[in-house]
């Protein structure tokens, strides 16, 4: 009995490990061609800015920074890159100006119809999008004076980041103790000093979260700037680009090939300092 | 002279919980006051009316004759250590214990002074520099209290303060608590779910039950003369003996067992329900059966360590006794066990009061 | 009379939060007046100008008159229109459902039994693809399909202009490469919320990766999976992406409906009629997020 039953252990072993190896060697054709798909149109934007000579092809680079300096000389290029940042410092401050306040009055106090706000909050936000909202918010800014604007690009990014923000910062809140603010309460500081000694130091990881955030989805944002804005030198990177390959031809091939680069480099350093301050899942969070 | 007088205060929660109905409480100066009672019981609700954090519905609170009901947490000179410390994490131990003397504007040499002398009072000197997050719950607790001690508030109140720690650090932090209390002399009020830390630290407690006092007194008098059937059944760390019996001509009758009605019980009457009870401490095994004596099968022995809880079936009721280590009995012997005649509680079964 | 001073007199007991009413209102004013101009008033105004034939030039540009739903039955009899929203639905089923969602999925499973050191890296490459700005990504996917010296047609040693010849295709492919990561990463950390115990018992008990995978990842992940796929939905649904990649053509064969809106009302200016394709888009949004909602509730629970 005992000998049968080791006899059909071994048996079973053999089966696993030719399984695995079967396994092994699709999992790994498919890891490759997975890695394949996403490496190989990145790779442009990793060799083309430091080729002297860069086409559509992704080749190996006849090295040389020339790029960089040919950008630097493109007065469209440098300023709308500005541009960008503008938009997006500005968005990032307004966002947590606006939304910071709100949330901590939604995590901290009680009050008839939080709830339902919430909801509605969450419902509107998901529906009302850029694109199905695209032609009030071009009527609205035109009304307002908004367009080719600063504020006009800001004030609309902005409202559209501000559902999500409260929300993530809302929940950063809710996870802090009140007993924060309570025994500041007990010590007697008044309602300002609370606010500034105690919760601004408190939720500082949040804010900065969102500031970064908001930084990012305005930096990359297309469609607001394409609607709103019309004068060239307003124009951010996001749309620059589109216009430099869009109707630029050949001649622009160097520049475009370092802007993309230049362009891209704040989100990737963004990426890197959330990543490392507070975690790689935590910006998956965050992203969408 | 009483110090905190509190009178019918009542806290309902939006929502209808009703956390305290109609409380009275008088804590004298000076005491160490432990409050006790199940979770949920309203003891934090309490806490936090007394500290102002929560407004109360209807009632009174004053401190020394001084009514407070209406003042701001800030402006009633107390101090409070939360369960979790609420050490603030960006500053570090210093700043955590100046940050209430600045609000006050004390000067910069009074509150050198004050961080000083609280700190050394506590032994944490050698961790004024380090943020919260790196020192350990024991020492995060220290800090917490030379925080409040260092306001020299005239009372202090704690929830809960040592049940983060694990059980050899809230030995000696109780200890601890004691010894400073006694030394500085001020009122505090303890919240507590620990029985043995509430009868180690206090002076005087109380045992609350949805939103009511049960009982005040010192923890002597909970443990010899609980004074209705919650507090006996909730004080103690064996459960107290509980049986369900008829007063019947001077005498309990408990099924097949009759007990005397014990000498605090003169006003029993014949045909009365009742509740007889004896801790099992005061119950113990005898070499045989008789009156005033519960005779029955051992169903279960439990080592106490110092000596044996014995359960016994006594014709369908379960008595708990206790016997000394080395002569405990087997499962299934036969045992007969005898109440302490002057430890034995009669309580009123439809007042649920003792006589 | 008596018990109202009485109430008067309660309310002045301390509370207690930080912040009193007025302050409360005044932290929280700011957002309300954005969430009511940016969120409320296009939805309804989305709604009323599609109800219009309000356009930027000519005559209804001084004077626009109430149609009545004239702009939705024309849509719904407008093939341009129903053209757009088959392609929306090919877009969407084939990037988001087909390409993400199932991309994502096999790439969180797989990637979940590879060492740390290989995962790390392959995670870290598809986020990339998903954290670069949209337009340089539609720049690279523009020159990777390029036909004369696109780098795709020189791999596959073939001549094509994808970007002609297979415009919806195109799209389809550059938005999964743009977007798996989201449903990697949730996918990932729903396979690795499955206590380990569930997957060690089906395995001693003999079950196959495939029997694994159906037992015990696929029910365990389910809510997971739901949320993120009418998630993804959405996002796709609303995505203005592929114009950067193709303008809606070649000849509206990438016309989503986003692109539409975009062609309708602010290129050719006709506002009532986006307007009303947009308020069906709003409906189509609000139904979806009403399922995500709602079930975003029940798991809750
Ligand atoms: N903010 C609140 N809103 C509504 N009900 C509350 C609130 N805080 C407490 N309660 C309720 O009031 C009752 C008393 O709560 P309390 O926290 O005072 O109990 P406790 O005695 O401190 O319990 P524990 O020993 O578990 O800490 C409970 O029923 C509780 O659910
Ligand atoms: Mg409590």
């Amino acid at each position: 009995m005992r000998l049968f039953g080791k006899q059909i252990q071994l048996q079973d072993k053999r089966r696993i490990d030719e399984r695995t190896k079967v396994e092994k060697v699709s999992t790994l054709a498919f890891v490759l061609l997975a890695v394949s798909f996403f490496a190989i149109p990145l790779m442009w934007l990793v060799l083309a800015p430091f080729d002297s000579d860069p086409t559509f092809r992704i080749k190996w680079p006849n090295w040389g920074l020339g790029n960089f300096s040919e950008m630097a000389e493109n007065p469209y290029a440098y300023r709308s890159l500005m541009n960008s940042a503008i938009f997006s410092a500005g968005s990032g401050l307004a966002v947590i100006l606006v939304g910071a306040p709100a949330s901590y009055v939604l995590s901290r106090i009680k009050f008839a119809g939080r709830d339902a706000f919430l909801y509605i909050l969450l419902l509107f936000s998901s529906i009302v999008t850029g694109s199905a909202a695209m032609v009030p918010l071009f009527l609205l800014s035109l009304r307002l004076n908004l367009i080719d604007t600063y504020q006009g690009v800001v004030l609309v990014l902005t409202g559209g980041l501000i559902p999500a923000a409260i929300f993530i910062l809302k929940d950063f809140t809710d996870s802090i103790p009140k007993s924060y603010e309570e025994s500041a309460q007990i010590f007697g500081a008044s309602s300002f000093r609370i606010l500034k000694d105690v919760v601004t130091p408190i939720i500082r990881p949040g804010l900065a979260v969102i500031f970064v955030w908001s930084f990012v989805q305005a930096w990359g944002n297309f469609l607001a700037p394409f609607i709103l804005i019309r004068d060239i030198n307003k124009q951010p990177a996001a749309v620059m680009m589109y216009s430099f390959y869009n109707d630029g031809g050949q001649a622009v091939f160097r520049t475009v090939a370092a802007f993309s680069l230049i362009y891209t480099i704040p989100v990737l350093a963004m990426y890197f300092y959330v990543n490392k301050k507070y975690g790689f899942r935590f910006y998956g969070g965050i992203k969408g | 002279m009483s110090f905190v007088s509190i009178e019918k205060i009542t806290k309902v929660f939006p929502g209808g919980v009703r956390a305290l109905d109609e409380l009275d409480l008088e804590i004298k100066d000076g005491e160490f006051f432990a409050l006790l009672g199940p979770s949920g019981c309203g003891k934090t609700t309490l806490l936090r009316t007394l500290g102002g954090l929560e407004s109360s519905t209807s009632g009174t609170i004053s401190f020394e004759g001084k009514d407070v009901t209406f003042l701001t947490p800030g402006a009633r000179n107390i101090a409070m250590v939360f369960q979790d410390y609420a050490l603030y994490p960006h500053m570090n131990v210093l700043e955590n214990i100046s940050y209430p003397l600045k609000v006050r504007k004390f000067s910069k040499e009074e509150i050198n002074k004050r961080v000083t002398q609280a700190s050394e009072a506590l032994s944490i000197q050698m961790l004024l520099d380090r943020k919260p997050g790196q020192i350990s719950g024991g020492q995060q607790q220290r800090v917490a209290v030379a925080r409040a001690m260092a306001c020299t508030p005239s009372l202090y109140l704690f929830d809960e303060p040592l049940s983060n720690l694990d059980a050899r650090l809230r030995l000696e932090a109780r200890t601890f608590l004691k010894q400073l209390q006694r030394e500085l002399g001020v009122t505090t009020i303890l919240v507590t779910h620990d029985q043995s830390e509430a009868l180690a630290l206090a002076d005087r407690m109380a045992v609350m039950d949805k939103g009511r006092i049960k009982q005040v007194g010192s923890p002597a008098e909970f443990f010899h003369k609980p004074a209705n059937i919650f507090v006996a059944s909730f004080i103690g760390s064996t459960p107290m003996n509980l049986l369900d019996g008829l007063v019947n001509d001077g005498k309990v009758v408990i099924g097949s067992m009759t007990f005397d009605i014990p000498e605090h019980a003169s006003t029993a009457r014949t045909g009365d329900q009742v509740v007889f009870g004896v801790r099992p401490e005061y119950v113990s095994l005898v070499s045989g059966p008789g009156s005033g004596i519960a005779s029955g099968v051992v169903k279960v022995t439990e080592n106490l360590g110092t000596h044996y809880l014995v359960t016994a079936d006594c014709n369908g009721i379960l008595v708990r006794g206790t016997a000394p280590d080395g002569s405990e009995p087997a499962m299934g012997d036969t045992v007969h066990l005898k109440p302490e005649p002057g430890r034995s509680l009669l309580y009123n079964k439809t007042s649920e009061d003792l006589y | 009379m008596k018990s109202k001073t009485m109430k008067g007199s309660r309310a002045a007991r301390p509370g207690n939060s930080v912040l009193g009413k007025g302050a409360a209102t005044a932290f929280l004013s700011p957002s309300l007046i954005f969430i009511g101009i940016f969120l409320l008033i296009p939805a309804f105004w989305t709604l009323y100008l599609g109800l219009t034939d309000y356009k930027l030039v000519g005559i209804e540009a001084l004077n626009p008159s109430f149609v009545g739903i004239d702009n939705f039955t024309k849509a719904l009899n407008d093939p341009q229109f129903l053209s757009s929203l088959k392609l929306t639905i090919i877009y969407v089923l084939g990037s988001a459902i087909f390409g993400q969602a199932l991309l994502g999925f096999i790439l969180a499973w797989v990637l979940n039994e590879l060492s740390p050191r290989i995962r790390n890296i392959v995670e870290l490459i598809v986020i990339f693809a998903w954290i670069v700005p949209g337009s340089v990504v539609a720049f690279l996917w523009f020159a990777f399909f390029n036909n004369e010296e696109g780098t795709l047609n020189a791999i596959l040693g073939v001549n094509i202009d994808w970007l002609l010849d297979y415009p919806m295709l195109s799209i389809i492919i550059f938005n999964i490469w743009r977007g798996t990561a989201f449903s990697m990463l949730l996918f990932s950390a729903a396979i690795a919320s499955i206590p380990k115990s569930h997957i060690e018992v089906a395995r001693v008990a003999g079950a196959s990766k495939m029997q694994q995978l159906r037992n015990i990842v696929l029910p365990s992940a389910r809510s997971y999976i739901l949320t993120n796929l009418l998630l993804i939905t959405l996002w796709t649904f609303n995505d203005f992406g592929p114009y950067l990649l193709t303008g809606g053509g070649p000849g509206g064969e990438t016309q989503i409906l986003p692109i539409f809106i975009y062609d309708s009302a602010l290129r050719y200016l006709d506002f009532g009629y986006g307007s009303a394709i947009a308020a069906i888009m709003l409906f189509l949004n609000l139904v979806i997020s009403l399922i995500v909602l709602r079930m975003s509730r029940k798991g809750k629970k």
